[in-house]
């Protein structure tokens, strides 16, 4: 005889599951933030904090915004607080990672407030800064989303752009700007197609391939730098390509001067991330691309060819990287430095995985360090009690607070890194 | 369109996985390809898809020869495969999936998706496959992913549908929905490749068989001539025993006490949910259920490799539920866990040091920091021996073994210590005959000698032959129990039970 049994089911007991953890610690955080606001930034601060949000010739002229700074972080501190303590009542809803990205958001404002504290900034400026320091990290972020899309991990980024930097400003002596700046394109790709080479071809270790390229790139160039352009100074003197005001929409108050008021490498990398959104998302080859990317023996079963597909997109990964690269020279002073890249590719590369290896997630990523970057540079003016020092840290120190706290649950393509050996 | 084989040989090395193999697919009929794990069905299927180019012989189409280059040029010439690993992109929709490699696309290379969705609804109708073609692939069951597979080779206007190892990741009720889709595609005059070592399963759908043995053809037949003993000895090449031989069923104290555990994901999806069950020395527990179903996390739960969220679990009156792996090794728990590349061996490991990897620091092989390595030797060629691991040497890496063989040794080293509980996951998934009847009886063995056994396995058969007691799992839950002391198994109930039917 067979008997069937149907199990009672209990009431589900509260558990302790990994996003009640989760909650806790970004109530903690919060809390922290509160803290910190109240007692640093609002006790004993005094006076208004006066926000520029438009520059004297501007064809529309807009007051400065006032700001009481006390009473403000002391209400900052208050609804951070709200938002910790909620994150212990509440914990584990869906509203968790907005809290925190809020919080973050008020507690820099908060600093700000309380480092313009009887002073003068001008916002419009910040913004305008923030959208040219992120055009590196975002055009590396964007190398990097084209190359590990089709799971190619592309740590050779710093090296692409250096090149590129490198590349923008010889050339762009000897051959005017728009020379250069193809000069850079090609450099960029050549080093995309190098590195498939290395880690297609020959399968070596995705890291030690890009990590050769960055150490080799760094030599010649510090090399080259110092001895040749050194007594050779014509060599390393590029034109620049000035800001390019688009006609009325560039007059629009605050985001005018951020979005239309720029050079040709903003409009670039802006043209560049709507492109490669297409191209992944909308396009047959995009798909393809990503087929590569998600499980490479599927893609080859259809008769995909898993090889070149990887080539071509890394070297167009090199080509945006080299274009990048040409922002340091031809975008911004039109001569080269030592290492004057300073780890930007790196910085992309955080971008892309904070944009969850999406063209458009790497741009608002890297405006995020860009703000950063131009933080620490406009704040060097204010003239604040933080020694300069620790204000150069602030985009690096954005890049550990976002990587440890957000990276963790982005989802990669799931062939990234990894080699593909075709069984024949 | 028919196709033939003709004389094809296809080595690796020095393994010869087909020789000289002849074969004739014919339109409208369901051929079935009978044969052992590493029999060489999947290479030959991969060289008539393209996959791998054949060292010698030739590939007829209608009479004509063609020479296949690559994967495309198969599907191109109408010949499409069903891989028993699914070839999906689990991040892609079913339509993004299915136009993979031949996509409808607009000005701009613009992908047409609309125009896909319509004709991943035409097929869906024409044979009855019921898909939803925006579906992400990642959220479908895996009987709705071989559908999935099936519209890929019929959106590519295949005419012969080669599915290797289709059942494989069903239910019994879905093994029959299948079977109906595999009927419908040959009345609408479709070539049909069924392979399977399942003996049933060959005899019920195919109309023509063929049996593969050490990479060449060793019988051919008509399904309705043909029994399952007569298959089983082509299969293997000598008569076969289905039944495990086993003592009387004299069950003891309860060894193990599950009460109420819940397991969770790395996401905090609940895998094991609220499940308890005991084990008595000297029974069989046999856990059936479909993939995924939580069997995996709950063994691994009651192994120490997962953390237990709440309920407790009593072994030998221990409460274990947190217990450190070294802790239940101790007690005398040994497990045969179901992935043994993951994590029953070291592959690059020789065999002496896999077989102590449990009891390397014990006093028999170790004095402080030295490892005795002569007792090592002495031990571990014992177990070799004691447990039919067929190799030159236990100097050899673990990865030179055969799939049975390296299993042997895994069961070997866990078996060999003094035990009371043995759980054993998925013990002969992808092993040739000879191997499974081994570990079986090895298994019943521990059982006649009063420990319990517990037996974890997607095959229905397999359970049912070895279990004292079968528990059902469903969807994280043990949904029903069946008793086969009293009385045999009703397969059709438990197959409604893996399939979550309320009983």
């Amino acid at each position: 005889m067979t008997e069937i049994t149907a199990f009672d089911i209990a009431p589900a007991a509260k558990l302790d599951t990994h996003k009640a953890r989760q909650a806790r610690i970004y109530g903690f955080v919060l809390i922290a933030c509160a803290v910190l606001v109240a007692l640093v930034f609002g006790y004993g601060t005094e006076g208004g904090a006066s926000f520029g949000l438009s520059r004297p010739r501007d064809e529309w002229v807009i007051p400065n915004l006032v700001i009481p700074a006390g009473p403000f972080n002391y209400v900052a501190a208050a609804i951070l607080a709200f938002l910790g303590v909620r994150q212990f009542m509440r914990g584990g809803s869906k509203w968790s990672t907005i809290s925190i990205a809020v919080g973050l958001a008020i507690t820099v404002a908060a600093f700000l407030v309380w480092a313009t504290a009887g002073k003068s900034f001008s916002l419009v400026g910040m913004l305008q800064a923030t959208m040219v320091r992120a055009v590196p990290i975002a055009l590396g972020g964007l190398a990097g989303v084209l190359s590990e899309r089709v799971a190619v991990v592309n740590i050779a980024i710093e090296g692409m752009l250096l090149a590129g930097a490198f590349t923008g400003a010889l050339m762009g002596s000897l051959l005017g700007g728009w020379g250069g700046l193809a000069c850079a394109v090609v450099i960029g790709g050549l080093f995309g197609f190098i590195l498939a080479s290395l880690v297609v071809t020959y399968r070596m270790d995705q890291i030690i391939a890009g990590v050769v390229i960055n150490l080799f790139v760094l030599g010649v160039t510090s090399y080259v730098s110092s001895q040749v352009f050194q007594p050779y100074r014509y060599l390393n003197n590029a034109p620049v390509f000035r800001a390019w005001k688009i006609p009325f929409l560039g007059d629009i108050p605050v985001i005018g001067p951020m979005l239309f008021n720029q050079n040709l490498f903003v409009y670039g990398a802006l043209v560049l991330v709507g492109v490669a959104t297409y191209y992944l998302f909308h396009t047959r080859y995009g798909l393809r691309a990503r087929s590569v990317g998600e499980h490479p023996q599927a893609a080859d079963t259809l008769g995909i060819n898993v090889y070149r597909t990887r080539f071509i997109n890394v070297t167009l990964a090199g080509m945006v990287a080299g274009f990048g690269g040409a922002w340091f020279t031809l975008g911004t002073v039109g001569r080269f430095d030592e290492n004057m890249t300073g780890g930007r590719g790196f910085i992309g590369l955080a971008a892309m995985i904070f944009g969850r290896w999406h063209p458009v997630g790497a741009l608002m990523a890297a405006l995020v360090f860009g703000f950063a970057d131009s933080l620490q540079q406009k704040l060097a003016l204010l003239r604040t009690p933080i020694p300069s020092e620790f204000l150069a840290m602030a985009p690096y120190i954005a890049t550990i607070i976002v990587v440890a706290g957000f990276v963790g649950r982005s989802r990669p393509p799931a062939a990234d890194g990894k080699p593909y050996v075709k069984e024949r | 369109m028919d196709v033939e084989l003709r004389g094809i040989t296809k080595r690796f090395g020095p393994v010869t996985a087909n020789d000289n193999v002849n074969l004739t697919i014919r339109a409208g009929e369901v051929l079935g390809l009978l044969g052992e794990n590493g029999a060489g069905k999947s290479t030959m299927m991969n060289i008539l898809s393209g996959l791998y180019a054949p060292d010698e012989g030739e590939i007829l189409i209608d009479g004509k020869p063609v020479r296949f280059e690559g994967p495309g040029d198969g599907i191109a010439a109408g010949i499409g495969m069903v891989h028993q690993h699914f070839m999906l992109v689990p991040v892609f929709t079913v339509a993004e999936n299915v136009i993979l490699g031949v996509e409808p696309t607009g000005r701009l290379d613009y992908l047409d998706i609309a125009t896909a969705r319509r004709q991943v609804r035409d097929i869906n109708e024409k044979y009855g496959l019921q898909v939803n073609p925006d579906a992400l692939i990642e959220d479908l069951p895996v009987g709705i992913q071989q559908r999935v597979e099936i519209l890929k080779v019929l959106f590519r206007s295949a005419e012969v549908l080669i599915l290797d190892e289709p059942t494989a990741v069903l239910t019994p009720q879905e093994v029959e929905e299948f079977f109906g889709i595999v009927k419908s595609l040959r009345d609408a005059g479709k070539a049909v490749v069924f392979i399977t070592h399942k003996l049933h399963e060959i005899l019920a759908i195919s109309d023509r068989i063929n049996v593969l043995r050490g990479g060449r053809i060793t019988g051919e037949g008509d399904p309705k001539s043909l029994t399952e003993n007569q298959l089983a000895e082509m299969m293997v090449g000598r008569p076969v025993s289905f039944d495990v031989a086993r003592g009387p069923f004299k069950p003891g104290d309860t060894l193990l006490e599950v009460n109420d555990i819940v397991v969770l994901r790395d996401n905090d999806e609940v895998a094991v949910d609220h499940v308890s069950f005991h084990v008595r020395s000297g029974e069989v527990v046999g856990i059936a259920g479909v993939q995924g179903n939580g069997q995996s996390e709950l063994i691994e739960a009651l192994t120490g490799l997962m953390h237990v969220s709440s309920g407790e679990i009593d072994f030998l009156d221990n409460d274990i539920t947190h217990a450190s792996v070294r802790e239940r090794h101790r007690l005398g728990m040994a497990h045969i866990p179901e992935d043994r590349h993951k994590s029953g061996m070291i592959g690059n490991f020789t065999i002496y040091e896999n077989m102590v990897l449990d009891s390397y620091y014990e006093d028999r092989f170790s004095n402080g920091p030295n490892i005795k390595w002569p007792e090592v030797l002495r031990t571990a060629a014992q177990y070799a021996i004691d447990f039919d691991v067929r190799t030159p040497s236990v100097y050899l890496k673990a990865d030179n073994l055969s799939g049975g063989n390296q299993q042997k040794m895994v069961v070997a080293r866990e078996l060999e210590r003094v035990t009371k509980l043995v759980i054993a996951s998925q013990p002969t998934r992808g092993l040739d005959v000879g191997s499974i009847e081994y570990i079986h009886g090895r298994l019943m063995n521990s059982r006649d000698e009063g420990d319990g056994v517990i037996i974890v396995s997607s095959e229905l058969d397999e359970i049912m032959s070895l279990s004292d007691r079968v528990l059902v799992m469903f969807d994280g839950r043990i949904v029903a129990e069946f008793d086969a002391i009293a009385g045999p198994l009703d397969k059709n109930a438990i197959g409604l039970a893996m399939a979550g039917v309320a009983a």
